[in-house]
């Protein structure tokens, strides 16, 4: 497998705080990554800084070899990196349908076929003339996921997927990402709920106060040393309890 | 299904059966009623209508509420009137200047987009205002815009009884043409992505949306159409001042006449265009001075942010379809009738959408992208 997304030695501050301290992170393409941290190591502002919403002070990103540093969110998505955000954003006034046309090429039937399969495949295609205003929490998050998918990014970035949703929600999450995973679909995942990230991972980065402090297998991490010191607590071993630390 | 189908193809049929009576009483107004005092308030009142609608294809668009229209305005008919002196163009030429009127605003709407679109919100009215005055200052002090006394427009030596008349049909088309291109924009995915940008802009940019481009298309297609009726208004009064070329009040009434109407919506300009300025002439005229036109002005700016914000096409349309649906959830067609899963989401199986408000994230999105 080759290198899809990788960043190296990225460092941001905000004022006087080190949001990320020399921050390397390497995700295999074909490969569903999580990334996991207290709250406040530097998960989203990482998310940030590889999709354009924020500028590395320094260090690069690549993606598939190619230097893509403080590119612009729209190129960025255009070179083939989706992303979510922790608190799901969607375009409130408009149709889920036009939600979805919103990253294509055109409005055409074509377009439109496309996103309907999208919307299908995350179980919400019944609400494709609704306002997507009008959804509920969960049925936000399965729009984001669709209207990223639509594009077919060579990578997602999820940020918090199954944060403030209930179980079935979250394992109807887990089992679109398996899905577009064995379809050949890398992901990069921030989420607080170790079960989900423990249960889906093929890998996991742990960030502490920027830098990163284990990375590997899911079974090597939970039982580091450092990883649990600086973010599960000791009890973590045995009672992998989601949601804490949010 | 077929009901529905049918339903909605009769509701298209009646639309744009409605669409083309207004269209032929627009063209035969000045036949039935040839008074120019009647064919004055239809000239000015189309105008507005344009100039309304220019500025909901960018600002009812895309949520940049642009309070510098007027610069457009002005501009055009600066250009008309500096071309025609420079030029020595009279008599019906000068009609052949109108698409120089467009073009200038479109060029002054590039600079100033790029500057003014850089920030959002409340900086970026700050911005449309300040630019405003530029221009009302430069048209005060250049000589070459003949200072504060203005611009003489050429003279046209035609009957009084049909004078309004070629105005008011070049008034109607340059409505008719704004409106089309609206709709035009509507459909397309450049609306849909101006729309986006209103909704959520930091959002819009990580689907790929070229937020600068797709603004400042919309800002110069604006500034086009207004420039072009500014410069009309030029030839129609034959005169042109700073302080009422470039007029804080334009802004005003077409950001009223949006609101009034229903911002965003492409009825929504044109109806409060067709209240607004034939009142606001009436009392003009009725009463010998502007002071109580601008005071309705203001009270009904009052009126329409306190009692209805959305306007009155989108809160009609609210009403009808509450008429229609008899109090149950008013979804679009299709959404709880068509085939498909629902989601069993965390609310239980089969809900509605709107069965529940949004979380409480919704209404913060806007509000995040106000970063700058």
């Amino acid at each position: 497998m080759s290198v899809l997304l990788r960043t190296e030695g990225v460092h941001k501050s905000y004022g006087g705080v080190q949001a990320l301290d020399a921050c390397t992170v390497q995700i295999e393409e074909g490969e569903v990554a999580g990334l996991i941290g207290p709250n406040g190591s530097g998960k989203t502002t990482l998310f940030n800084v590889i999709t354009g919403y924020a500028k590395a002070d320094a260090g690069e990103v690549y993606l598939s070899g190619r230097k893509i540093t403080n590119t612009a969110p729209d190129k960025v998505f255009a070179l083939g990196i989706g992303r979510t955000f922790q608190l799901t954003r969607i375009f409130p006034s408009l149709t889920v349908m036009e939600n979805m046309l919103v990253p294509c090429r055109s409005t055409r039937a074509a377009d439109r076929k496309r996103a309907m399969e999208q919307l299908e495949f995350v179980g919400i295609a019944g609400y494709h003339a609704a306002p997507a205003g009008s959804l509920s929490y969960g049925q936000r998050k399965l729009l984001e996921l669709a209207y990223v998918l639509v594009a077919d990014p060579a990578i997602i970035l999820l940020d918090e997927p199954a944060g403030g949703v209930n179980l079935s929600l979250v394992n109807n999450i887990a089992d679109r990402i398996r899905e577009l995973n064995a379809a050949g679909k890398t992901f990069l995942i921030v989420e607080h709920n170790m079960e989900f990230v423990m249960g889906l991972c093929d890998q996991v980065t742990v960030l502490d106060s920027g830098t990163v402090v284990a990375a590997g297998p899911p079974d090597v991490v939970r039982t580091d040393r450092r990883v649990l010191d600086a973010y599960l607590g000791e009890d973590i071993v045995d009672d992998a309890d989601p949601g804490e630390g949010a | 299904m077929k009901g529905g189908a049918s339903r909605a193809r009769l509701a298209a049929g009646a639309r744009w059966s409605a669409l083309a009576v207004l269209v032929a009483a627009a063209l035969l107004f000045p036949v039935v009623f040839p008074d120019p005092v009647l064919t004055n308030y239809g000239v000015f009142t189309l105008i507005f209508v344009t100039a309304a609608s220019a500025w909901n294809v960018f600002s009812g668009f895309s949520g940049y509420i642009s309070l510098g229209q007027a610069v457009f305005f002005g501009s055009g008919a600066y250009a008309v009137g500096i071309a025609a002196r420079d030029w020595q163009v009279s008599g019906v030429a000068v009609f052949a200047l109108l698409p120089l009127a467009a073009l200038v605003g479109a060029a002054i709407a590039v600079p100033f987009g790029l500057v003014a679109l850089r920030v959002r919100r409340h900086t970026f009215i700050v911005v449309t205002i300040a630019v405003f005055f530029i221009f009302q200052l430069m048209a005060f002090n250049f000589s070459f815009t003949g200072g504060s006394s203005g611009l003489p427009a050429p003279f046209l030596s035609w009957q009084a009884a049909s004078y309004n008349n070629p105005f008011y049909y070049i008034a109607l088309a340059s409505a008719i043409g704004i409106i089309a291109v609206a709709w035009l924009i509507r459909r397309a995915r450049f609306g849909l992505q101006l729309r986006a940008i209103r909704d959520d802009e930091d959002r819009a940019r990580g689907l790929g949306v070229r937020a600068m481009r797709v603004k400042l298309a919309a800002f110069t297609v604006s500034a086009a159409a207004t420039g072009l009726v500014g410069g009309l208004w030029f030839l129609y009064l034959t005169q042109v001042e700073p302080q009422s070329g470039f007029d804080p009040l334009f802004d005003l009434s077409i950001v009223l006449m949006a609101f009034l109407g229903g911002l965003g919506t492409i009825a929504g300009p044109v109806l409060g265009a067709l209240i607004i300025e034939p009142g606001q002439l009436y009392l003009t005229i009725r009463f010998t001075n502007g002071y109580y036109g601008e005071i309705l002005l203001g009270a009904i700016f009052l009126a329409v942010v306190l009692f209805m914000p959305r306007g009155i096409i989108p809160t009609a349309g609210e009403w009808i379809r509450r008429l229609t649906t008899r109090g149950r959830s008013a979804l679009p067609v299709g959404a709880p009738q068509a085939p498909g899963p629902v989601p069993r989401g965390p609310e239980g199986p089969r809900r509605r959408p709107g069965a529940e408000d949004p979380p409480p994230e919704a209404s913060e999105a806007p509000a995040r992208e106000a970063r700058q």
